[in-house]
C-alpha cells in the first residue's frame, strides 16, 4: 500500500507542477491545490500508516499503550489543510478580482507592474 | 589612546549637529583637534625613542579574537606624527582655502573621520581592526574626492578610487584571515613571533598575493595607479592630505609593517622590486607630459610611492632606513608643493604651468616656500632630500650583482623627479609675470601660505640637523622594521665618493632637462594617444563589460515569468537530487514490510489517479474543479482507512467548501484558454513527471529508515494525564500547541478579511478602463 501511496504522491506533485507551469491563472490555483494535497499525503505517509488504530485513548484507559497511528503528523496535516484553504480562498477571489481589473487571465501579460505596459 | 583614535570619529559625528557654529570664522577652531593629537603623540617620543613599545588593550569582540588593541612603536609613531602634523596644517589651510564654502562643516567632518581612520590603521595591533580602519580610509576618501558633487568628473573619480581601493580592501580581508589562520592569531605581535612558521606555511603565497593586491591598489602601484591622478579632482587640501602624505602611504605602511613578518623571502623581495621599479619609472616619465601642476604632482607621487615599494623590496637595513627617511622627505616636500599649488590655483584660477610664470613678483613668500620644496624634492644639499637620496643610492649600491641595474633605475627616476619637482615648484614662480595676472593676483591669506612654509622650513632644518630625528624617531622606526638594533649615523657630508657623484649627476641632469624640455599642449596630446592602451582604459572596459554581462544575466534569470522561475528552480533541484540519489543511495524497496493492499483501497487509488488526470487535462473548468473535488474526497477516504478520523472530517469539509467557492465565482472567472503549444506542454510534462518521480523515490527511501516516535509517545502519555483529553490530535492542537492554533486562526481571519474586502471593494474609474 505504501508503494501505491508513494506513487500517488508523485502523481499529485507532477500534476500540481504541470498545472503551475501553465499560463492560465485558474490552472495555477488548481495546481497549487493539487500540490498541497500531495504534500499532505507525503507527510501522512512518512509518519507511517497504521490501519484502524486512531490515536484516541480508550474510555477506560489513561494512556495509549497499544500500537497507534502517530498523532503528530496528523496534527500537522490538519493545520496545513486549514491554512491552505485560507490561501486558496484568497487566491480564488484575487484571481477573480484581477481578471475584472486587468481583463486577462494570461500570466505573461500580467508581469509588468507599470500601468502603461 | 582609544579616545585619541576615536576623537576624529566623534568630531565627525558631532558636526552634523554643531556644524552651523563652525561654518563661518570659527572653522579654524576645529584645527585644535589635530594639533592636540599631534602634541599628544609627540609626548610619546622620548619613551619610544628609548626603544619601548606602548600597548593599549580594549576588548571588543573577544569571541572572534577581534579586539581594539593598539601599539605604538617607531613605525606607528612616525605615521601618527605625519597624520596629525600634516593634518593640523591641512586643517588650518582649509579654513582659509574653503572660506565661506556652503558645506565647510561637512568637509571637516569627512576630514576628521579620515584622520581617525588613518590613526586607527597605523596604531592597530589586531589585523582585523587594521582592515576595518583601512576600509574606513577608503570610504572617507570617497567622500572627500567627491566633495564637489555637482561636478560629474569629481563623482566619476571618487567612484573609480573607491572601486579600486575597495577592491584591494577585499583582498586585504582575505589576506588577513588567511594570515590569522596560518599564524594562529589575529594579533600582530603574536604573528611577529611566528614569522618563520608563516614563511614556510603552504598558504604563504596566497597571503602575499592578497597583501600585495591591497597595498598596490591603495598606494597606486602599477597597474592600479590610475585612480590617483583622477582623485586630484578633489579640493587641494584633500590632495595634500590623502593623496600625497597619508592615505596612499597606507599601502607602504602595510608593507613596512609586515616586513619583519613576511619579508626576507625571494617572492616578497622580487615582486616588490619589480613592481616598484615599473611604477617609479612609468609614473616619472608620465609626469613629464603633464601641464597641470596637480597632474605633475600626482604622477611624481606615484613615482615616489614606487620608489618606496622598491626600497621595501630591497629589504636590506640600508634600504629600510632609506625608505623611512624618504617617507618623511616625501611627505614634507610633496605636501608643500600641493599646498602651494592650491594657493596658485586659488589666486590665479589656473594650474596650467605653460601659462604660469613670474609669480614671485606678487607672492614672494609662497615662491620661496615652493622653491625650497622643489630643492628638497631634487635633493639639493643641504636639504633633507639630499640625505634621503644619498641613503637610496647607498642601499642600491650594496645589492650585489644587480646593483648597477637597480642604481640605474633609481638614478633615472630621481632625475625625472627632480625635473617634475622643478616644473611644479619653480617654473610658476620665476621669469616674467604675464600681463593677465598683473593687478588681480594678490598675496594669499596668512593661513594659506604659513602651513606650506612650515613644512618647507622643516625640510631644510632636518637636512641641516639630521640629529634632530636620528635618535628620537628614525632609530625606533628602523628597529620596528628590521627587528634588531640599527646602527647608522645620518650626516650631510660623506666625503667624495660614488654616492656623491651619483647625486651630482642626478641634480645636474635634472636641472639640465628642466631647461631643455619645455612642457606644452602638444606633448600632452602626444602622450594621450596612448590612452587606449593604459590600464585605466582596460579596467574601464572590463567594468563596462561586467555591467553588460550582469544585465544579460539578470534578464535571463529574472525574466518576470513565473513559470520560467519555477522551471529553473525545479529543474536544478531535480538534477541535483537525482545525481545524489544515483550516486550514493542504493534504492531498494522492502516489499515485506509494506502493508497489504485491499480491494477498496486499490479502487480508491484508481479513482484518484483518474480524477487527477481529469483535473489536468480537462478542457472545461467545471470538470477540472469537480475532479479536484473527487481527488479531495479520495484523500479523505485514505485518511479514514488509516486511522485519521479528524483529518478525514477536516479534509471533507474544506474540500467541499473549496469546490463550492470555486463554482460560485466560476462564471466570473476567465474561460480556459489554451495558451501553450505542444512543445511547451511536453517539456513541462517531462519536468513535472521527473520531479514527481523523484518525490516518490525519496518517500520510499525515507520509509526504509527507522522512525523516531519519542514525540508521539510523549503526547500519548501526557494527553490525558496532563491535558485531560482523550483525542490526542485535538489535544495537541488546542492544548499543547494552542498558541500555534491561535496564530492560525488569526491568519484565517486575515484571509477572510482580504476576501471580504476584495469582494466589496468598488472599482475606481481609472481601474475600470
Amino acid at each position: 500500500m505504501e508503494l501505491l501511496l508513494a506513487i500517488i504522491v508523485g502523481l499529485l506533485y507532477a500534476s500540481g507542477i504541470y498545472m503551475m507551469l501553465r499560463r492560465s491563472l485558474v490552472k495555477l490555483i488548481i495546481g497549487l491545490i493539487l500540490l498541497g494535497n500531495g504534500a499532505n499525503i507525503l507527510i501522512f505517509l512518512l509518519g507511517r500508516i497504521v490501519k484502524g488504530k486512531p490515536p484516541i485513548i480508550e474510555d477506560s484507559a489513561k494512556v495509549l499503550t497499544d500500537i497507534y497511528a502517530d498523532p503528530v503528523p496528523q496534527a500537522l496535516i490538519l493545520t496545513a489543510i486549514v491554512i491552505s484553504f485560507g490561501l486558496q480562498a484568497f487566491a480564488i477571489i484575487l484571481v477573480k478580482r484581477a481578471y475584472k481589473v486587468v481583463g486577462t487571465d494570461d500570466l505573461d501579460q500580467m508581469n509588468a507592474t507599470d500601468e502603461d505596459l | 589612546m582609544l579616545i585619541a583614535v576615536l576623537s576624529g570619529f566623534i568630531l565627525a559625528l558631532s558636526l552634523p549637529l554643531t556644524g552651523k557654529i563652525f561654518k563661518g570664522k570659527l572653522s579654524v577652531l576645529l584645527s585644535a583637534l589635530p594639533i592636540i593629537l599631534f602634541a599628544y603623540f609627540i609626548s610619546f617620543m622620548p619613551e619610544v625613542g628609548e626603544g619601548r613599545e606602548l600597548r593599549y588593550f580594549y576588548e571588543w569582540v573577544p569571541s572572534a579574537g577581534i579586539n581594539l588593541s593598539f601599539h605604538l612603536d617607531g613605525l606607528s609613531l612616525l605615521f601618527t606624527l605625519l597624520i596629525t602634523g600634516i593634518g593640523s596644517l591641512v586643517f588650518l589651510y582649509t579654513s582659509a582655502y574653503l572660506k565661506g564654502h556652503e558645506y565647510l562643516d561637512r568637509f571637516y567632518g569627512y576630514l576628521s573621520m579620515f584622520m581617525g581612520s588613518m590613526l586607527g590603521l597605523v596604531l592597530s595591533d589586531n589585523i582585523i581592526c587594521m582592515f576595518i580602519f583601512w576600509e574606513l580610509t577608503s570610504i572617507s576618501s570617497f567622500f572627500l574626492i567627491g566633495f564637489n558633487n555637482e561636478n560629474e568628473e569629481s563623482r566619476k573619480s571618487s567612484l573609480l578610487a573607491l572601486s579600486i581601493t575597495g577592491f584591494g580592501g577585499l583582498f586585504l580581508l582575505a589576506g588577513m584571515i588567511t594570515l590569522g589562520y596560518a599564524g594562529g592569531s589575529f594579533s600582530f605581535t603574536e604573528l611577529l613571533a611566528s614569522s618563520a612558521l608563516i614563511k614556510s606555511h603552504e598558504l604563504y603565497g596566497l597571503i602575499l598575493f592578497c597583501l600585495f593586491m591591497a597595498a598596490f591598489t591603495k598606494s597606486a602601484q602599477f597597474p592600479f595607479h590610475f585612480w590617483l591622478p583622477g582623485a586630484m579632482a578633489a579640493p587641494t587640501p584633500v590632495s595634500t592630505y590623502l593623496h600625497s602624505a597619508t592615505m596612499v602611504k597606507a599601502g607602504i605602511y602595510l608593507l613596512a609593517r609586515f616586513t619583519p613578518v613576511l619579508g626576507n623571502h625571494p617572492w616578497w623581495n622580487n615582486t616588490l622590486i619589480i613592481i616598484g621599479c615599473i611604477t617609479m619609472l612609468y609614473a616619472a616619465i608620465h609626469a613629464l607630459f603633464r601641464i597641470d601642476m596637480k597632474g605633475i604632482l600626482a604622477y611624481s607621487t606615484i613615482s615616489a610611492l614606487g620608489m618606496l615599494v622598491f626600497l621595501i623590496g630591497l629589504g636590506t637595513d640600508d634600504a629600510l632606513l632609506a625608505a623611512s627617511v624618504f617617507i618623511i622627505v616625501h611627505a614634507l616636500y610633496k605636501a608643500t608643493l600641493f599646498l602651494v599649488t592650491g594657493i596658485v590655483d586659488h589666486e590665479t584660477n589656473t594650474r596650467n604651468i605653460t601659462r604660469l610664470s613670474g609669480l614671485n613678483k606678487v607672492m614672494l613668500p609662497v615662491g620661496i616656500t615652493s622653491i625650497v620644496a622643489a630643492c628638497v624634492s631634487a635633493g639639493i644639499p643641504p636639504t633633507f632630500g639630499f640625505l634621503g637620496k644619498d641613503l637610496i643610492y647607498e642601499a642600491t649600491l650594496h645589492m650585489g650583482d644587480w646593483s648597477p641595474w637597480l642604481t640605474g633605475a633609481a638614478v633615472m627616476t630621481n632625475i625625472l623627479l627632480v625635473l617634475a619637482g622643478f616644473l611644479a615648484g619653480v617654473k610658476p614662480f620665476v621669469g616674467q609675470l604675464p600681463a593677465e595676472f598683473k593687478g588681480n593676483v594678490h598675496m594669499p591669506y596668512t593661513l594659506l601660505w604659513l602651513p606650506p612654509m612650515i613644512l618647507a622650513a622643516l625640510g631644510l632644518i632636518f637636512g641641516l640637523f639630521p640629529v634632530l630625528l636620528e635618535h628620537s624617531l628614525l632609530y625606533p622606526v628602523v628597529t620596528s622594521l628590521i627587528n634588531s638594533t640599527p646602527d647608522f649615523h645620518l650626516q650631510l657630508w660623506h666625503g667624495l665618493n660614488l654616492i656623491l657623484l651619483l647625486s651630482t649627476i642626478t641634480i645636474g641632469s635634472g636641472i639640465a632637462l628642466y631647461y631643455i624640455l619645455k612642457p606644452s599642449e602638444e606633448l600632452l596630446a602626444r602622450a594621450t594617444r596612448f590612452e587606449g592602451w593604459s590600464p585605466k582604459s582596460i579596467v574601464l572596459l572590463l567594468a563596462g563589460g561586467f555591467s553588460k554581462f550582469s544585465g544579460v544575466w539578470t534578464s535571463l534569470f529574472q525574466n518576470g515569468y513565473l513559470r520560467y522561475y519555477l522551471t529553473t528552480i525545479l529543474g536544478f533541484l531535480s538534477v541535483l537530487v537525482a545525481y545524489k540519489l544515483f550516486q550514493g543511495v542504493n534504492i531498494y524497496i522492502d516489499i515485506d514490510s509494506l502493508s497489504n493492499i485491499t480491494i477498496y483501497e486499490a479502487v480508491t487509488m484508481f479513482i484518484m489517479a483518474v480524477a487527477i488526470g481529469f483535473a489536468v487535462f480537462s478542457k472545461s473548468r467545471l470538470a477540472a474543479v469537480a475532479s479536484m473535488g473527487v481527488v479531495g474526497y479520495a484523500i479523505c477516504l485514505i485518511f479514514l482507512f488509516y486511522s485519521a478520523p479528524d483529518l478525514a472530517m477536516t479534509q471533507f469539509s474544506i474540500d467541499t467548501l473549496t469546490v463550492i467557492l470555486f463554482v460560485l465565482v466560476l462564471y466570473n472567472l476567465p474561460k480556459y484558454l489554451n495558451l501553450s503549444d505542444t512543445r511547451d506542454k511536453i517539456r513541462d510534462g517531462i519536468l513535472a513527471l521527473s520531479f514527481g518521480a523523484l518525490i516518490s523515490i525519496i518517500a520510499l527511501e525515507v520509509l526504509n529508515e527507522p522512525v523516531n516516535r519519542e514525540t508521539s509517545e510523549f503526547y500519548a502519555e501526557k494527553a490525558y494525564t496532563e491535558a485531560h483529553g482523550k483525542n490526542i490530535v485535538n489535544v495537541i492542537l488546542v492544548d499543547f500547541r494552542g498558541a500555534d492554533t491561535m496564530v492560525e486562526i488569526t491568519v484565517l481571519t486575515i484571509a477572510a478579511l482580504g476576501v471580504f474586502s476584495l469582494l466589496k471593494l468598488r472599482l475606481k474609474n481609472i481601474e475600470k478602463e
